[in-house]
């Protein structure tokens, strides 16, 4: 049982550091702010999702279980709102001098 | 592996730090001082300092840039003019800076061996003082004069930042801090975090007797919290004259300065406390702590008065 | 697995950090201020990965701090917009 759930701390961190990578590509790669944004919030949404995901299973009370789905339900709110503000901030030409 | 991750946070450290100095726009040099503040709170977080490191998030993640920027904001119109500072303002500004990092190089490359401690000394009294985290203990009990000469420095601060009005708007309000363009985003997130975040403010504060946390990391939280909803414009900048703000300004430091008068006839003298009452007196006193410094924060970013005040 | 996770938190630690480049190249603030967002949330990642392999769950509350202002940044970005809100918080 143990070694099953290890199995699924790996897989599931390893997908979240997969979807960093991809944040972090598209953000140096993508042409515009716009689609840079996209790539963004992938790393927010599912790169630290599936690390929280992930690290549920290895939790050593379940408080810190609570805290780490409290985290991830933050950082969406917050990324989600972040990301939308930027976005409007990038239309209205403040982004460009 | 250690030494691998050690070096890729001092080269992303010297980054930020190396691109806050060269950016050419104040406010790029602001984003980079941002990232700057994470990155030291990743540091902090290595180095097992808990608690800094929780500061460094809260102070550079939610009021070192909204301070930093509302500067920049600020400045606009003044540029706009061409009041820019002269060559000779910038370098004696420059020079300074390198002075002032110079001299801390030298004092953090010359470290005393072995390096002086006192850390045995306040392990073995933990008992007596009855908390558990030994960063509150020394804060609040070993060295409560620094403490409260520290938050009696805010207050200063504060009284700095309000003497910039003109004396036509003392007791005034702030100018406003609401966005250039109101966005429905903006205003679901300050309805939506406050609460949230005031809860993780107060369990800051109170998890700070025996766990990393404490007054500033909390009242920090406290301050963003209410500095996003003004931000919302969900509510003004109080008048800098109202009573009940002044008192919430002074309630930290003057219940510290009556806690530490009161060791002269409870214990052994200034800032001693009772044998057997050090937990829940220290307690009481980070209370009204952090609810000052969350005024205190709040205000310093709002500025000085901007208005008359209401007849 | 302690091992694996604080491996996994430098790997996000240089990942976040490569995304610097995008603060360094801009060309617009909005642009240098989604480097800053994403070390934000590789921040909060790795202190839980930190928190969980090292059984230090104190760090949990410097992730839940990092997590409650990751909107802060941009939030202040709006601050900074020239022609706007100065003139229109004077009134």
């Amino acid at each position: 049982m143990s070694l099953l759930l290890d199995l699924f701390t790996i897989v599931a961190v390893s997908g979240g550091l997969f979807f960093f990578l991809a944040g972090t590509v598209g953000l140096l790669r993508f042409p515009d702010t716009l689609t840079r944004l996209h790539a963004l919030t992938k790393a927010d949404n599912l790169g630290l999702g599936l690390i929280v995901l992930g690290l549920l299973p290895q939790c050593p009370d379940i408080v810190s279980a609570l805290k780490l789905v409290a985290i991830w339900a933050l950082v969406q709110l917050g990324g989600a709102t972040a990301s939308q503000l930027i976005a409007e901030f990038a239309r209205r030409g403040g982004g460009e001098r | 592996m250690s030494l691998a991750v050690d070096l890729v946070m001092v080269l992303l450290i010297l980054t930020a730090a190396v691109w806050t100095i060269l950016a050419r726009d104040r406010r790029d040099a602001v984003i980079a001082f941002i990232v700057l503040g994470l990155l030291l709170s990743l540091v902090w977080m290595r180095l097992l300092a808990v608690d800094v490191a929780l500061t460094e998030a809260a102070v550079g993640g939610g009021a070192t840039g909204l301070v930093l920027l509302r500067a920049c904001a600020r400045l606009l119109p003044v540029e706009a003019d061409g009041a820019l500072p002269g060559l000779r303002l910038q370098v004696a500004v420059g020079v300074l800076c390198a002075v002032v990092g110079a001299c801390l190089a030298a004092v953090i490359l010359s470290p005393p061996e072995p390096a002086p401690s006192l850390a045995p000394a306040v392990a073995a009294h933990m008992e007596d003082v009855g908390l558990k985290n030994p960063v509150t203990v020394v804060l609040l009990a070993y060295r409560a004069l620094d403490t409260l000469l520290e938050k009696v420095v805010l207050v200063l601060g504060l009284i700095g930042v309000w003497a910039l009005a003109p004396d036509l708007f003392w007791g005034g309000r702030p100018a406003s801090l609401r966005a250039a363009v109101p966005s429905g985003t903006l205003t679901f997130l300050a309805r939506v975090l406050p609460p949230i975040g005031v809860l993780i403010g107060i369990y800051l504060v109170w998890n700070g007797a025996d766990h990393p946390g404490g007054t500033f990391q909390g009242g920090t939280v406290l301050a963003a919290m209410w500095l996003l909803v003004m931000m919302a414009d969900l509510g003004d900048p109080p008048e800098t004259r109202a009573l009940r703000l002044r008192r919430l300004v002074a309630v930290g430091p003057a219940l510290f300065i009556a806690v530490g008068l009161a060791g002269f006839g409870m214990a052994d003298g200034f800032l001693s406390y009772p044998p057997g009452y050090a937990k829940p007196i220290i307690v009481a006193v980070e209370v009204a702590l952090a609810l000052s410094i969350a005024v205190i924060l709040g205000l310093m970013v709002a500025g000085p008065a901007a208005k008359e005040p209401d007849q | 697995m302690a091992e694996f996770l604080f491996a996994a938190a430098a790997i996000v630690l240089v990942l976040t950090g490569l995304g610097l480049a995008r603060m360094l190249w801009g060309p617009s603030p909005a642009d240098r201020m989604m480097a800053a967002q994403l070390l934000g949330t590789g921040g909060g990642a790795i202190a839980v990965l930190v928190a969980i392999a090292g059984d230090m769950t104190a760090v949990l509350d410097i992730a839940l701090t990092l997590a409650l202002l990751a909107a802060f940044a941009a939030v202040a970005l709006t601050l900074g917009e020239p022609g706007s809100k100065r003139r229109g918080g004077e009134e």
